[in-house]
């Protein structure tokens, strides 16, 4: 899967976050899978997604780079694929 | 898994991930290769109220889940008020079961509930290979579990078995039938913990053996849970799924019944001890500052094992069964798939390892049998 920048996601509701020194941990209570999130700016990024009507918005707002975002872009589409984030209806 | 990540969590977390907690030390079984010495209750066991102390302060850290074990830990007569509890705060709950207390309606009962696993622990494929390790009897125990599970429309619980030199040719068979029950199977290594410190010399798998469950591990990838408990036979290749890492007091911990906090589950023994849930401070106190806790998330020396090219693979295997076979916990584990460990585990002077702390065994109880009409 691969994430836009003009959709909006979310957190999935299933999933919780825990701050870590690294980064941060999800886990997802439906598929029970723990997943490390590596760099904190990217859980910054994930911790805004609910907040902004597209991807690019939550990008901005955490001041990433956009010379940067291709990572972030791959970063998120990982997480989308294992559900810790997901597409949520705009607006 | 990057170089970095497993830096960070050998210098431990905030709190743990995998929280072992076993809630009683009694047991309607007496397995042989019992971690935790199991069989009778204990008089100082946490109370329903400390218990759910110790929640909420779970909760307060975090943790996602706990696994939840014994002993039998559904003999609690509070087991689901404690397993409700632990849900309701967002801590989900994984335990381990002989399956005595799932009939059908307490598998109906499972099935009804959110975030909750079950794992069935089967040592063998057969009732004979199965009870000459758990006991007479437990192999149709644990199957009229799984039926129930499945009838109730459980969903996928999991198998556990605990791979021996006896059941590591049916392998192929445990995945067969976990796969008729839509279930999911877990396999783990035999340590020499608890009354396994007295079997593990007759029961632990060959150095053949030990390949075999490589490329078996290896073929399955991450269909089978292992709890990550094989990372010793990354030496051979081709590192297998999971943290390449003991957890032990960095990602890892124990709770057992009287609340003391060990360092593993698989180390119930005062040198592993690091404190108790009822000192001031309570369990977060002890995970983030005792000594011991602290000391495990220094960096390790590789010790005898520096010379050996397989050490970043390994890392040197268990501490836990280094241990309680009296090996030296820097050097390699008892079961190097190198063979390092083979002169020095002959050496070791049997009646000076150490015993684990704590024993529950039942008393052996006579059978009363009618006497015999002459």
């Amino acid at each position: 899967m691969t994430v836009s920048l003009d959709r909006a996601y979310e957190l999935h509701p299933q999933v919780a976050l825990r701050p870590e020194p690294f980064g941060a941990l999800a886990y997802h209570y439906g598929n029970r899978r723990l997943v490390f999130l590596r760099k904190p700016e990217v859980v910054a990024v994930v911790q805004g997604l609910s907040g902004h009507a597209t991807l690019a918005d939550a990008l901005r707002a955490a001041e990433v780079d956009e010379r940067r975002w291709p990572s972030f872009l791959k970063a998120l589409s990982g997480l989308e694929t294992s559900e810790i984030v997901r597409e949520r209806a705009s607006g | 898994m990057s170089e970095r990540l497993v830096d960070q969590l050998k210098g431990g977390l905030d709190a743990p991930i995998c929280l072992t907690w076993e809630l009683t030390y009694a047991c309607n079984l007496s397995c042989v290769h019992c971690l935790s010495s199991s069989g009778r209750r204990d008089p100082r066991e946490l109370t329903t109220a400390e218990a759910k102390a110790v929640l909420d302060e779970l909760r307060d850290l975090q943790v996602f889940y706990i696994n939840i074990g014994g002993g039998e830990p559904t003999i609690r007569r509070d087991f689901f008020e404690i397993v409700e509890y632990s849900v309701a705060n967002g801590i989900g709950v994984k335990f381990s079961t002989n399956g005595v207390a799932i009939d059908a309606p307490t598998a109906r009962r499972l099935a009804s509930m959110d975030y909750l696993d079950v794992q069935i622990s089967l040592d063998g494929l057969d009732a004979a290979t199965n009870d000459a390790v758990r006991g007479e009897g437990s192999y149709a125990m644990a199957r009229r579990a799984m039926d129930n599970l499945a009838e109730a429309g459980f969903g996928p619980f999991k198998i556990s078995i605990v791979v021996t030199r006896h059941n590591v040719d049916q392998l192929d068979g445990f995945k067969v039938l976990a796969d008729s029950y839509g279930a999911q199977l877990r396999v783990t290594r035999l340590r020499p913990s608890g009354r396994g410190a007295d079997t593990w010399h007759d029961l632990h798998p060959t150095n053949d053996q030990q390949r075999q469950i490589y490329r078996w591990l290896l073929g399955h990838g991450e269909q089978v849970l292992t709890g990550d408990s094989f990372f010793h036979l990354n030496a051979l290749g081709e590192p297998l799924p999971g943290l390449n890492l003991c957890g032990a007091g960095r990602v890892v911990c124990l709770i057992d019944p009287i609340g003391d906090v060990y360092a593993c589950p698989f180390v119930i023994h005062d040198q592993f001890k690091a404190g108790s849930v009822r000192d001031p401070g309570g369990f977060a106190r002890v995970w983030r500052h005792s000594e011991l806790f602290s000391s495990l998330r220094e960096p390790t020396s590789a010790g005898a094992c520096a010379s050996c090219g397989s050490y970043d693979a390994c890392q040197g295997g268990c501490m836990a069964a280094k241990f309680f076979v009296g090996l030296p916990l820097d050097g390699p584990d008892p079961e190097c798939v190198g063979g390092s460990a083979d002169a020095s585990l002959a050496a070791v002077d049997r009646s000076a390892v150490p015993r684990p702390s704590m024993d529950h065994t039942s008393p052996v109880t006579l059978l009363r049998r009618k006497p015999a009409r002459i």
